[in-house]
């Protein structure tokens, strides 16, 4: 194919880069700009301060809520990228119709995700499902209580709902790889684990630091999941800024807070991202 | 590949069992509606369809349906517009800042849902837009712009440009070769990216939530609902129509991007 070396691309390309780019800079510009106001009571008073930032940081709940939602978006990203990976495997490998599994593993994704978050409350729930299964098993003689309401709760329903995302790009890595430098490594005495160890898996790197990224990046956002199954230990940082945003109505906090979050958020992403690549070359 | 593919009974019944992880709790939903018990629990009590009569009588329900439809439509129209110039920009043109771009259309993937929200309802209000179905609309379109982006990207992959050059060398203008050549091409890819940014608007709750103001969409309804117990069987009734119909809709964009795909090879004999 070739490339035609113009400029129309860029009138062509324009309108979406600048729709995009547009409610990427101004809504974030809108948001420093409410986290350095006041809220009083009806009115916003615009004149500067760091007041919010004070406010949030000496705040224990916010602390907490901010350090609960990264490490419970660590876990649910661990836990998903470690179930997915031989999904990933099998279907670039051992799969014979390919397609059909891509297919059927895609289509969970497009389901409503509010009412996918909603099954797992019907089957975690005090009289849910999970528990009068099991009482009319005659397993159990009283509901069990810490299947919902809680961390555990919350971790399950997100790597349910994240999990085809977490295939696709590990999937997309490996079908990538050259298949006769597998062969070189069985030829040159290479174990089927020692292969997968000093081929396969290095070869994914970049698959599986995607799939990371896409998996915690919006879970540590996540509103739904916590709000629906979280009871009042599982909740996260997105609670919170809704309610600033909602009934609470202080928006200047409320901005304060989803800007730390986006923050952390990329602090985090980054170290991740900077920790994997160091510890690749290390290896080699 | 001969050497390497072999029978793998133990992947494949992690396979399997991992569909079924995912698949069964969504299931639930319209098992339960079935139900005549108020409570969704084992054992199941009766079959009945009196829940799926009572929605046609709930006349904030029906606003709703309506609401995501126009929603669900502008979205559509719009990210789809958005997707095609950008999509052909990207697979036929070569221009500084290609790169740049295409990565910033796709931003809106990995972004959390909840500072989007948040921040767009911030600017709407400063810039004096009420939330309303507009900023929904506006909001969704942000949304799903990398959907329309990826799907027409692939329409316009495997279309060999010199098909256009022929079609000018023979004398059509630049709007007849768009018309007879183009679009018939590319027009799977683009009902496609219709339906799929369509259900993608349909379905999406939390921009909706901050940004629909007094005109909730069938998402935000549903989340009014799923409070009250009472309301659970209704909830369960409706969740199972919206679940059928967005795998239906989904069905449908299969089938054209693979129109898409076939038309291609015919073109190229």
């Amino acid at each position: 194919m070739t490339l035609e070396s113009d400029r129309s691309g860029v009138f062509l390309a324009m309108p979406a880069t600048v729709y995009v780019g547009l409610l990427v800079a101004a809504p974030l510009g809108v948001l420093v700009m409410y986290s350095f106001w006041t809220q009083t009571y009806v009115d916003i008073d615009r004149t500067f301060t760091w007041e919010n930032y004070r406010a949030a940081f000496s705040d224990p709940l916010v602390r907490q809520l901010l350090v609960r939602s990264v490490w419970m978006a660590g876990l649910v990203t661990l836990l998903t990228v470690l179930l997915a990976y031989p999904i990933a495997y099998f279907v670039a490998f051992r799969a014979r119709r390919k397609m059909l599994w891509l297919l059927l593993i895609t289509i969970p994704f497009w389901i409503s995700y509010l009412l996918r978050v909603f099954a797992w409350k019907l089957i975690l729930g005090f009289n849910g499902l999970l528990n009068s299964g099991l009482a009319s098993l005659g397993l159990i003689n009283e509901p069990l209580d810490f299947l919902l309401y809680n961390e555990l709760a919350v971790i399950i329903t997100l790597a349910h709902a994240w999990a085809p995302f977490a295939i696709l790009p590990i999937y997309v890595s490996l079908q990538k790889i050259d298949r006769s430098l597998l062969e070189a490594a069985t030829d040159l005495g290479c174990g089927k684990l020692g292969r997968f160890l000093r081929v396969t898996l290095p070869l994914t790197v970049p698959g599986i630091i995607a799939s990371c990224l896409i998996i915690f990046i919006p879970t540590v956002g996540d509103y739904v999941t916590p709000a629906l199954v979280g009871g009042s230990d599982g909740k996260m940082v997105a609670n919170l800024i809704q309610v600033y945003f909602g009934s609470a109505n202080n928006w200047p906090l409320g901005a304060t807070l989803s800007l730390m979050t986006m923050v952390s958020v990329g602090a985090v992403a980054i170290s991740f991202v900077a920790l994997v690549r160091g510890a690749g070359k290390a290896i080699r | 590949m001969t050497r390497l593919a072999r029978f793998a009974p133990g992947l494949r019944a992690y396979a399997v069992i991992y569909l079924l992880f995912l698949y069964l709790p969504v299931l639930l939903i319209p098992l339960f509606s079935f139900s005549e018990g108020t409570v969704v629990a084992f054992p199941i009590s009766g079959f009945t369809f009196k829940w799926y009569g009572q929605l046609a009588t709930q006349d904030t329900l029906l606003q709703s349906l309506v609401n995501s439809a126009i929603v669900g439509a502008g979205t559509a129209v719009l990210s789809t517009s958005l997707g095609l110039f950008a999509a052909r920009a990207y697979i036929r043109h070569d221009f500084p800042g290609r790169r740049a771009s295409e990565g910033l259309v796709m931003l809106p993937l990995v972004t959390p849902v909840i500072i989007v929200a948040s921040a767009m309802l911030a600017l709407f209000l400063l810039i004096g837009l009420r939330p309303s179905l507009l900023t929904v609309i506006l909001g969704h379109t942000f949304l799903t712009v990398p959907f329309a982006v990826s799907i027409l990207k692939s329409a316009f992959e495997e279309f060999d440009p010199s098909l256009e050059e022929a079609a000018y060398d023979l004398g059509e203008s630049v709007w007849g070769t768009f018309r007879r050549v183009t679009l018939p091409i590319v027009a799977p890819g683009i009902v496609s990216s219709l339906l799929v940014t369509f259900t993608v608007s349909f379905d999406e709750f939390v921009l909706a939530f901050f940004l629909s103001g007094d005109q909730p969409t069938l998402p935000v309804y549903i989340w009014s609902q799923i409070r009250f117990p009472a309301k659970l069987p209704n909830t369960l009734a409706l969740g199972s129509l919206l679940l059928g119909f967005s795998v239906l809709l989904l069905i449908a964009a299969e089938f054209f991007r693979r129109k898409s795909r076939n038309a291609i090879a015919k073109v190229k004999g």
